[in-house]
């Protein structure tokens, strides 16, 4: 069964290129058949691979198979191989599955769109660049990966090209990124020149022999590649491309800009962790920046009133905690996070979308309301996606994972009671701002009549998602709830487990209250503000700091402000002031000068024998001339 | 047998080709211009002629005797052209002919 395991990606790439040269032709079944059968074929074979690589008798718990040589120049070889171990795997399963209920979502859901197989072959082409990422053996076709599904990002968020704002939004999210992946690169460059390989596996066997902890060539490659996690996955400083994102069809936010691609920078930093832990002030910016994000971002979700902004910026933020958790060396409650917020994440998304329909492409919330008894299924499983992303105790899958990354950011050696009460008050922000959302759309008195319902298709991914937002964390519990820590036992081969120096089941108990507590707290701050007494949010967004303060965080702290008046504004002076390109005036110049000569010099050409001849004897007094007196 | 000092012969010579250069340049008729540089090739052959008087080779005289083949060949050549010259344009004038300008 492992033998198949390039097929996994293969079968998406394949399902792109008949949809790309074909597509057009082909009915709307046809399509939606390719287009979703092609993600569900490789998801049946995710599942076997994963059931046999389980239950296979291996020791070292690693399989990798290597189809050909990509390029081969002196010492250079990488190769096109696919490397799975339990962090792949895990990676594979949650990106494959996710993507088979969004595909199966998006053949409902887009169906009157003129662009459907344009929208599924871009869909299938990110499937397998973000496979390929995932299962990638080197670090180069792990890049290669990274772009493809950059290049899909672009597409799809200005997928409905004819709104230039769309367009713009999408070169925006491709020049931002490119800023990380520029750093990215030259940290690729870097290993090679310094390690002689770029095989990940190697690289991290290699770096851990021939570096010191803390060695200048140690932080400068873990500094870039965080550069590029950093731009792939919407943290500071570079997070101002995903709010912009949500211009793509609903169904791209959840599989891109929520579930899959943003957090390909998690992954990276979780498959490279040798590097990062060689060098520990990497590793703490790392921690910094997402305790900062996290916030920052919390703060922005409170005061959007579009319902898929406040989903973009709540994404910002949880990825916020995946890097906490990557930066105190909890490698695997990352990776544990990454799995169930795809999950819930992908599901709240996806409800959104239900009701942008059915509100026919109203976003605003508070034009919402009242959509419970409206849209019953809908509503059910949005709030169990917000429960989960709220981290509500014990029901929720958010609450396992959300709950390891603030144990582990208060007990590990690297963590510090700082970053703990940073996440605190992000899960405090996370709840008041997700029922917030629930409130002001499902609650209140209905401003509209709404007569959309959702079809069996799109039903059976909310339904399924929801399962799996309650369900998932029980793979992982703390030991206060029995310790069966089944994912990071999983991960152990993959990723070490967490250096614990303080704390013991009492503490942890005490935290998990506070947590809880916290949670909850922030369900009823949700409650209190914006439905039993909206005059006190109102007056209180009325308010001078209060409105200030309200317009600062709807514009993300300004970032854009910011980066507009730093980079786009000088470089757009730069562009006019350059427009005739001064590197160019000097060929021009060449080219002028040449026809001035030209000009002069048929000028003599003037049919005149006799001039011809004055000009010979000339020219032949003055050769002789020189021969005889010089 | 006195000879003649390679000077003078040598400043016949210059002068000779001096003369047909200028008749080359300020003639307008192209038969006075072949005629002319009959004369410098002329000039020439005497300039051999009197360098291998000078110092007794016979090279001199052989080469006078290739430059008066060549003479011929362009002669008859030049008169070819003279000729065509005149049936197209109807006229000698060298400066008529001048349709090649750039």
């Amino acid at each position: 069964m492992l033998e198949w395991l390039w097929l996994i990606p293969a079968l998406p790439f394949a399902g792109y290129v008949v949809l790309a040269l074909a597509g057009a032709r082909l009915s709307r079944t046809i399509v939606a058949s390719v287009g979703v059968g092609s993600v569900g074929l490789s998801t049946a074979l995710a599942l076997a691979t994963g059931f046999s690589f389980i239950t296979s008798p291996q020791s070292n718990h690693v399989y990798s198979q290597t189809l050909w040589t990509w390029i081969s120049v002196g010492n250079f070889t990488p190769t096109i191989a696919f490397y799975l171990d339990p962090l792949s795997l895990v990676m594979t399963l949650v990106v494959t599955f996710v993507s088979f209920f969004i595909h199966l979502y998006s053949s409902e859901f887009m169906i009157g769109d003129e662009g459907y197989s344009r929208f599924f072959a871009y869909m299938n082409l990110f499937v397998g660049s973000m496979l390929t990422l995932v299962l990638a053996d080197n670090l180069l076709l792990l890049y290669l990966g990274w772009e493809g599904v950059g290049l899909c990002s672009y597409l799809l968020i200005g997928f409905w090209y004819q709104d230039p704002s769309n367009g713009r939004a999408a070169r925006k999210a491709f020049i931002v990124t490119r800023v990380g992946d520029t750093a990215f690169a030259i940290g690729l460059f870097l290993l090679f020149t310094h390690l002689g390989t770029l095989q990940i596996q190697e690289v991290m066997q290699r770096a851990a022999q021939q570096w010191p902890m803390s060695s200048p060539l140690a932080v400068a490659a873990a500094a870039l590649l965080l550069g590029g996690a950093v731009g792939k996955s919407a943290q500071l400083p570079l997070q101002t491309w995903l709010p912009d994102a949500m211009a793509g069809p609903t169904p791209v936010s959840a599989l891109i800009h929520a579930a899959t691609m943003v957090t390909a920078g998690v992954y990276l930093i979780a498959r490279t962790h040798v590097l990062f832990s060689l060098a520990p002030a990497v590793q703490l910016t790392v921690a910094g920046i997402g305790a900062a994000t996290l916030l920052l971002a919390g703060f922005s979700a409170l005061s959007q009133r579009d319902i898929k902004r406040v989903l973009a910026y709540s994404t910002i933020s949880q990825i916020g905690y995946m890097f906490l958790a990557l930066g105190v060396g909890a490698w695997s409650a990352a990776i544990f996070h990454l799995m169930t917020h795809a999950f819930f994440k992908a599901l709240l998304f996806l409800a959104a979308g239900v009701v942008i329909l059915a509100m026919h492409e109203e976003h605003d919330m508070l034009k919402m309301g009242g959509l419970r008894r409206r849209l019953p299924l809908t509503f059910w499983t949005f709030l169990i996606g917000a429960a989960s992303l709220s981290a509500l105790p014990l029901v929720t899958a958010g609450f396992y994972s959300k709950d390891l990354i603030l144990w582990s950011a208060w007990s590990s050696s690297s963590g510090s009671t700082w970053l703990w009460v940073a996440g605190l008050v992000g899960a405090l922000l996370t709840s008041v701002y997700t029922f917030r959302m629930v409130f002001l759309t499902f609650f209140g008195e209905a401003k509209h009549d709404v007569t959309y319902r959702p079809g069996n298709r799109m039903r059976l991914t909310l339904i399924v998602l929801a399962t799996l937002s309650l369900i998932a964390g029980l793979v992982e519990l703390p030991h206060t709830l029995g310790g069966r820590a089944y994912f990071s036992e999983f991960m152990a081969s993959a990723l070490p487990a967490l250096d614990y120096v303080r704390g013991d089941t009492r503490a942890e108990l005490i935290l998990q209250i506070v947590a809880g507590a916290v949670s909850v707290a922030g369900i009823y701050l949700a409650y209190l503000f914006f439905l039993r007494r909206r005059a006190i949010a109102e007056s209180l967004a009325r308010s001078s700091v209060g409105a200030a303060l309200d317009r600062f965080w709807f514009a993300g702290w300004g970032f854009d402000w910011l980066y507009k008046k730093l980079f786009v504004g000088p470089y757009v002076w730069l562009a006019r002031v350059n427009k005739d390109d001064f590197i160019d005036s000097i060929y021009d110049g060449i080219a002028k000068l040449n026809e001035v000569l030209y000009r002069a010099l048929s000028v003599t050409e003037s049919g005149k024998v006799r001039w011809y001849m004055t000009g010979i004897a000339f020219g032949a007094i003055v050769a002789i001339a020189i021969a005889v007196f010089l | 047998m006195p000879a003649v000092p390679m000077e003078h012969g040598l400043f016949l010579a210059a002068l000779l080709f001096a003369l047909g250069l200028i008749g080359v340049l300020v003639r307008r008729n192209v038969i006075f211009i072949l005629m002319s540089i009959e004369i410098m090739l002329n000039a020439a052959g005497l300039a051999f002629v009197v360098a291998g008087s000078r110092w007794a080779q016979v090279d001199g005289q052989v080469m006078f005797v290739f430059i008066l083949a060549v003479a011929a060949a362009e002669v008859s050549v030049g008169l070819a052209l003279v000729l065509q010259l005149y049936r197209h344009l109807q006229t000698l004038d060298i400066d008529a002919a001048s349709k090649m300008r750039g």
